[in-house]
């Protein structure tokens, strides 16, 4: 498939954000139940704050998938009516959903709005159940983004259950690592070796499944031949001419349009970029406790995870380029 | 049930492209706006097309053949292109099986691309939104037609009729009984679209000849001097026997 930046900048931003949402929160539950210290809420909702910025970043970055921005106003609205078949569709719904429930969280958190709903005398039950909520709809969103991609059964390097692991390890990976840097600026140095660690297992996580996933399409059985295509039973068909000159949609939408050498290259650079040199980095901020290596290590993997983003649309290969190999 | 489709007969179609510039012609034409073209007479042409006739070859040479292959959306009965629409803009029509694009309600997000395994869908450049085949649904039932006409474009320019249309779910139709009696298949049937659309395969006309047939051993040159006895009843069996 051709790659589209939108699509990548999309994906990733918002598994970071999310990532990042999940860190704050986890802390904020832990520390209810005294695990981890307690911060005030103006930690809380700076946190969110950013994460919302990412989720915004990626909505976007969206608007420039759709056939023109302005759909985004006039028709996107629709977008949220085929739930009960789309995963799209279901994204559609999920990722405002997700940035309401954000932006809820950081008033709640922000102004210390709170109640005593469960009557457990506590505070922060308030910021809790928003955040509960948040982190579920974040969840149903991490899955139809992923399922959009899982859930096309001929494209078959994405029609598999890794895609959404990965989804969901890389995007935590990412957000659990701007977590890191974000206490480390926030003085908050109690809460950096937390973050730090889930991180770095988080990114360990992400490279066995993602490897996974890479030795899974390596060995690809497709099903799919030019035999099948037009329904002719010899061992040798051979396309002469695809009936056009000049290319069409057919030949720009599922044509990375690189070489295999080119492909191989965005493979081994995501692979460094988005696991060991982050974990490298984080091990060596967690150690120091500089703030900016922490970041660095943020930059670095998100940078990574934009080769890698590349690299999986560019690798799925779709049935219908069987029709389109020869130009004559 | 109505599920209208066309089959295309992969024996007779000579890949003349008469289907592919009358398809453009229709529907660059009709109500729904132009189909983009850009460059059409420069060095790089390219644009918006319901039907592409492309060719392949069979065979390595010298026993080759050329099949020239037809493609455009076959309306799949189970159409993985309408479930992934987040808008509802494609659509399956019930009462003919024809699957539609509402250009007013599509994003062109281009996710139902990606779920057609024949890239049957293209996205108008200009109109910015998701384009394919609608079996002329604007010409098939227009009463200002004459009847034997009202048949999409492509059908009706087919110089060797390799084009059939009509009713699949119909037994009885024209086109049920090519696909029957001439062995019409689906293409990529692995992946269970079931599509409408059927292909008639490439059939030979063959002559068996033994080889005993090439000698005849009935040869009535050789029979010639074999007489029986004739007898004073004479039938004419005696000459033929
Ligand atoms: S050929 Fe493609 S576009 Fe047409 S109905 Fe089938 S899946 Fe949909
Ligand atoms: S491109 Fe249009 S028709 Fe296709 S899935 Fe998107 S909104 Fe639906």
């Amino acid at each position: 498939m051709h790659p589209a930046f939108s699509v990548i900048f999309l994906t990733t931003l918002i598994g970071a954000g999310q990532g990042l949402f999940f860190a704050l929160f986890a802390s904020q539950s832990y520390a209810m139940v005294h695990v981890l210290p307690a911060h005030d809420g103006g930690f809380y909702a700076g946190g969110a704050f950013i994460a919302l910025l990412f989720m915004l970043g990626g909505l976007a970055a969206a608007v420039f998938h759709l056939g023109k921005p302005s759909y985004m106003f006039t028709r996107a609205w629709r977008g949220m009516s085929q739930w009960r078949t789309s995963w799209l569709s279901r994204e559609l719904i999920a990722m405002p959903l997700v940035m309401a429930l954000f932006f809820a969280y950081i008033v709640v958190q922000y102004f210390g709005i709170d109640a005593d709903l469960y009557g457990w005398g506590l505070p922060g039950q308030l910021s809790l159940t928003v955040g509960i909520a948040a982190a579920v709809a974040s969840l149903g969103l991490f899955l139809s983004t992923a399922m959009i991609y899982a859930a096309i059964k001929f494209l078959q390097e994405w029609a598999s259950p890794l895609t959404v692991v990965n989804f969901f390890l890389l995007g935590t990976a990412s957000g659990f690592t701007l977590a890191t840097a974000y206490a480390a600026s926030q003085g908050a140095a109690d809460l950096v070796p937390f973050y730090g660690a889930w991180a770095v297992a988080l990114t360990v996580a992400g490279f066995l499944t993602r490897a996974a996933s890479l030795i899974r399409n390596a060995r690809i059985k497709r099903k799919s031949t030019v035999q099948t295509a037009i329904g002719v039973r010899h061992t040798r068909v051979e396309q002469k001419s695809m009936g056009m000159m000049g290319g069409s949609y057919n030949t720009r939408e599922y044509f990375h349009g690189r070489t295999a050498a080119f492909l191989r290259a965005v493979k081994w650079i995501f692979l460094v970029l988005a696991f060991p040199v982050p974990v490298l980095l984080l091990w060596a901020g967690l150690a120091t406790g500089d703030g900016g290596v922490l970041l660095l290590a943020f930059a670095v993997q998100y940078l990574g995870l934009l080769f890698e983003r590349w690299f999986f649309f560019a690798q799925a290969n779709h049935p219908q380029n069987l029709y389109y190999q020869v130009v004559g | 049930m109505t599920q209208l489709a066309l089959v295309i007969d992969l024996n007779v179609c000579v890949g003349c492209h008469a289907c592919v510039t009358s398809c453009k012609q229709w529907n660059t034409s009709g109500a729904a706006g132009p189909m983009f073209d850009d460059n059409p007479y420069g060095r790089d042409p390219t644009g918006t097309f319901f039907n592409r006739v492309q060719t392949f070859e069979v065979g390595e040479f010298p026993c080759t053949e050329t099949v020239h292959f037809p493609k455009s959306c076959l309306h799949c009965e189970d159409a993985p292109c309408v479930p992934v629409c987040p808008t509802g803009a494609s659509y399956k029509r019930k009462e003919d099986g024809i699957v539609l694009v509402d250009y007013d309600k599509c994003i062109g997000c281009k996710y139902c691309s990606w779920a057609c395994p024949y890239g049957a869908r293209e996205l108008d450049e200009h109109q910015k939104v998701m384009k394919k085949c609608t079996l002329c649904v604007d010409r098939i039932y227009d009463e200002t037609i004459p009847e034997d006409r009202r048949k999409p474009a492509c059908v009706i320019s087919c110089p060797t009729s390799a084009r059939l249309f009509g009713d699949v779910h119909d037994p009885d139709s024209e086109v049920s009984i090519a696909i029957r009696e001439n062995g019409g298949y689906q293409l990529m049937p692995e992946w269970g679209t079931k599509p409408a659309n059927h292909y008639l395969p490439r059939r030979k006309t063959k002559m068996h000849i033994h080889e005993d047939e090439l000698t005849r051993a009935d040869n009535p040159l050789r029979k010639e001097d074999i007489r029986h006895e004739t007898s004073r009843e004479t039938t004419l069996d005696d000459w033929l026997m």
